[in-house]
């Protein structure tokens, strides 16, 4: 058992952290680690440094465009990204559809979206959830029937997050009303210009505009979009799944937050003294640090034990259930420790650009918004009760 | 022992129930935060002409006489409607200073106009350094002939940006932290010197950053005495935390009411979520939570006035741990249980949830009152 990084991990965790300090452009990094409001471009620019660097799609085989990097590299990268305040990859292309063209997709498919997903001239969203279909994913309705050449697609999305701006979105269809739930199902890839398309954007209760319902109105989407076979769609959902669960854990962005928590509860007074000292105030941001040490070194070991070659199991639900509340709980303490000042709505004050004088501490307007917003980490990505059901079922039986 | 209400208060009960019914619901809600003052004026009118504005003062003074526990009963139901009239700022604070330290002079000029409608008033007090330590106030009151000038700044004023006038708090002697030397001055909104800020609040209500560069005041505008203020504000304070109680508690059963109902009529998986037992044990978990804060809310109204201040803290501080910790609990998982709905601004639940998480940083956090009630509870000896 040794905990070090090996010589050659080390050496990475630099070449990462130097080739971030170099190329990071300093408005994209402030509005990360502000809080602020983070548009399409401003994502996108990260991407293509990274895109020209070759390091945008770590979870992708070589031959595709991938890094071949160790899983333990990849977390280095993954830390070391959300520690500098680097944005993550939209995963919608390169950490979801991606990886299912790459294993069920026909040649033409690999041809036409592997490079622009990497290239990021075609911003991916995803289309699963419907009205009626959330945890029991598999009972969504959107049909797609196919006529000639074509699939005809009606029906309802919603939660999608990205569809106001994303090209490509990617659905799952029903295609064998008559089948079993599971059955019936099939991915398809589709072009978000394509007439009968409507996006109504959702506001959150933030106030954000991050989320949407994307409707389906005789839709007609080529057969060539249809990914693998028909109505195999929910192996290729369930793969696509399995997959996100790489970096669920979000360790270098709680470490990142938990670092800033700290210098605003030094800031903040408290009876004169910083809130710091408060011993209350105190022993919640410990006991929270002691669980993210604890988080750091399961998500390390669940690591180790993929380099063998094993894909994530059961176990990432753990990560999925800890990694959540944990970020909550920063917000939450972020938003405490504001006082009366967690209170004035400066939405405006998230906005890049804006210059008036803030009202409170400028790390105020963010701290309430996000407690509220992030409230949703427990909720998407399969709810917390979902993955506690997958742990007492796949990995203990029960 | 007797929890039951009196003929009267069960009257008034059912007129604040029906009235928020009637006038409340979020689209209607977000109609009156849309309204210059954040709030209804033709409401305002209403809540006049029913009495509730002159409810806490008394008759001599243009009011009803009515206690905590007729405070609660409007609070609890401002709650359940997620009311943002500023009956808080207003009567309650505002109000409520005038009727514990104004002199009959003071007191008749100011507490039936506000009964009638037609005088704001806000608390100007807390100020950016203080958090939530009432004789944190470094605004000064310096002599000025036979009146006082007034400087400092004073944040997140709740309501302040309508109000017509201001209780200011400054230090007329005395270091800062000290709880002597606190004074309170009622200070013209539009008194030469006086700049104020309004803006919204994350809750759907109003608020403002108060500056006051050298703001001259008469010597009729002291409330009370100039240094001794203090134990007043406490007292105001006090109130208002009952009065926030009662009004977490009406959103906790709104919440639980509309989590349940949801439980019964989601489906997935074939059945009503509701069937799942972690759901079940979940919400069973959010109906206590609810009791007990009803509980210390009714505890903390009959306790609002009590002669006894220390005993008069210690039950205030409980209920504020109490609805602060309850509230936590019920917020979240009302959130979580409706699933991605929860997270939306068109359901109600995102917004009774804001409401709730706020009064808990409302003039004293759980952990500042675990302070509070420790102190009175377990000091040694
Ligand atoms: C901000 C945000 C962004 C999102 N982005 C996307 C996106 O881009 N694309 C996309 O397809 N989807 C997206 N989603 C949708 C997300 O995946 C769903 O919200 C999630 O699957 C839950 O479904 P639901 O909202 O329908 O809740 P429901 O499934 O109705 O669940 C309601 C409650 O019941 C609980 N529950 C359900 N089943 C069980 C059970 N068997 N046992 C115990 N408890 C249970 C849930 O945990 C939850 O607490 C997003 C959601 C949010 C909030």
């Amino acid at each position: 058992m040794e905990l070090a990084y090996t010589a050659e991990e080390q050496a990475f965790r630099e070449e990462v952290r130097s080739f971030i300090r170099d190329n990071l452009p300093a408005d994209i990094q402030d509005k990360m680690l502000n809080g602020k409001k983070m548009g399409r471009e401003d994502f996108l620019r990260w991407h293509r440094t990274l895109h020209k660097q070759g390091w945008v799609a770590p979870n992708w085989p070589e031959e595709h465009g991938g890094t071949g990097w160790t899983p333990v590299q990849r977390h280095i990268f993954e830390d070391e990204s959300a520690e500098a305040g680097a944005p993550p990859v939209i995963p919608f292309g390169v950490t979801m559809c991606g990886p299912v063209i790459i294993r069920f997709g026909n040649d033409w498919q690999k041809q036409f979206f592997l490079p622009k997903i990497l290239s990021a001239e075609h911003v991916w969203c995803q289309g699963f959830s419907e009205p009626g279909s959330g945890s029991d994913l598999a009972s969504l309705r959107t049909k797609a029937v196919r006529d000639g050449d074509h699939y005809i697609v009606n029906g309802q999305k919603t939660w999608t997050t990205s569809a106001q701006f994303a090209d490509w979105i990617f659905n799952l269809v029903r295609t064998d009303p008559g089948a079993k739930k599971q059955e019936g199902i099939s991915f398809l890839l589709i072009d978000m210009k394509t007439p009968g398309i409507t996006v109504r954007p959702i506001v959150t209760m933030d106030g954000g505009a991050e989320i949407n319902e994307v409707f389906f109105d005789n839709v007609k989407v080529p057969a060539k979009n249809l990914v693998g076979e028909e109505n195999k769609g929910w192996t290729y959902a369930k793969f696509l799944l399995g997959n996100e669960r790489t970096g669920i854990a979000r360790v270098g962005a709680s470490k990142r937050e938990l670092k800033q928590l700290k210098q605003i509860a030094s800031s903040e007074r408290d009876g004169g003294r910083p809130l710091i000292e408060n011993p209350r105030f105190r022993d919640k941001v410990a006991a929270l640090e002691v669980e993210l040490m604890a988080l750091e070194i399961t998500n390390l070991r669940m690591i180790a034990a993929m380099r063998g070659g094993k894909g994530p199991g059961p176990e990432s639900s753990i990560l999925k259930i800890k990694g959540s509340d944990i970020q909550q709980r920063l917000t939450e303490l972020a938003m405490e420790a504001l006082g009366p000042y967690a209170m004035p709505f400066q939405r405006e004050a998230l906005e890049a650009g804006w210059n008036e004088e803030p009202i409170g501490p400028d790390y105020a307007a963010v701290a309430a918004p996000h407690y509220f917003n992030y409230r949703k980490v427990s909720i998407y990505g399969g709810s917390n009760e979902i993955q506690r059901n997958v742990i007492s079922k796949m990995m203990l039986g029960l | 022992m007797d929890f039951d209400f009196t003929e009267e208060q069960r009257l008034l009960d059912e007129t604040v129930r029906r009235l928020v019914k009637d006038e409340y619901d979020i689209a209607k809600r977000k109609s009156y935060m849309a309204a210059p003052d954040g709030f209804s004026r033709k409401l305002w009118d209403r809540y006049a002409e029913l009495g509730l504005l002159g409810l806490p003062f008394a008759e001599s003074e243009g009011g009803f006489g009515g206690s905590a526990v007729e405070i609660m009963i409007v609070m609890e139901s401002f709650g359940r409607g997620l009311v943002v009239e500023p009956y808080l700022a207003s009567i309650v604070l505002g109000g409520g200073l005038v009727s514990l330290a104004g002199s009959a002079a003071q007191k008749q000029a100011i507490l039936p106009q506000v009964a009638a409608g037609k005088l704001l008033l806000a608390f100007a007090h807390g100020e950016r350094q203080s958090r939530y330590a009432l004789a944190d106030v470094e605004t000064t009151a310096t002599k000025d002939g036979s009146g006082w000038m007034l400087s400092g700044h004073k944040g997140v004023v709740l309501n302040g940006d309508s109000a017509d006038q201001l209780i200011v708090s400054a230090r007329s002697a005395g270091g800062s932290r000290e709880r002597n030397g606190i004074g309170l001055f009622l200070v013209d909104a539009k008194a030469k010197g006086v700049g104020v800020r309004g803006y919204p609040t994350v809750d759907g209500l109003r608020a403002a950053e108060v500056t006051l560069d050298g703001v001259r005041v008469g010597g009729d505008a002291v409330l009370g005495v100039a240094d001794g203020a203090y134990p007043v504000i406490e007292h105001a304070v006090d109130r208002a935390l009952a009065a926030l109680a009662a009004e977490a508690v009406g959103i906790m059963e709104t919440l639980n009411a509309a989590t349940l109902d949801y439980l019964k009529t989601r489906k997935q998986f074939g059945v009503p979520i509701g069937s799942f037992q972690a759901l079940q044990h979940r919400m069973a978990d959010m109906v206590v939570e609810h009791e007990q804060s009803k509980s210390m809310a009714v505890l903390a109204a009959l306790s609002a006035d009590l002669a006894d201040a220390a005993e008069r803290r210690r039950v205030i501080s409980a209920a504020k741990v109490q609805i602060g910790r309850s509230g936590r609990f019920v917020g979240q998982q009302s959130i979580q249980l409706h699933g991605g709905i929860g997270m939306t601004d068109e359901y109600l639940a995102g917004h009774y949830f804001k409401r709730l998480t706020m009064i808990d940083q409302s003039f004293g956090d759980a952990d500042h009152h675990l302070d509070r009630f420790a102190e009175v509870t377990l000091s040694a000896g």
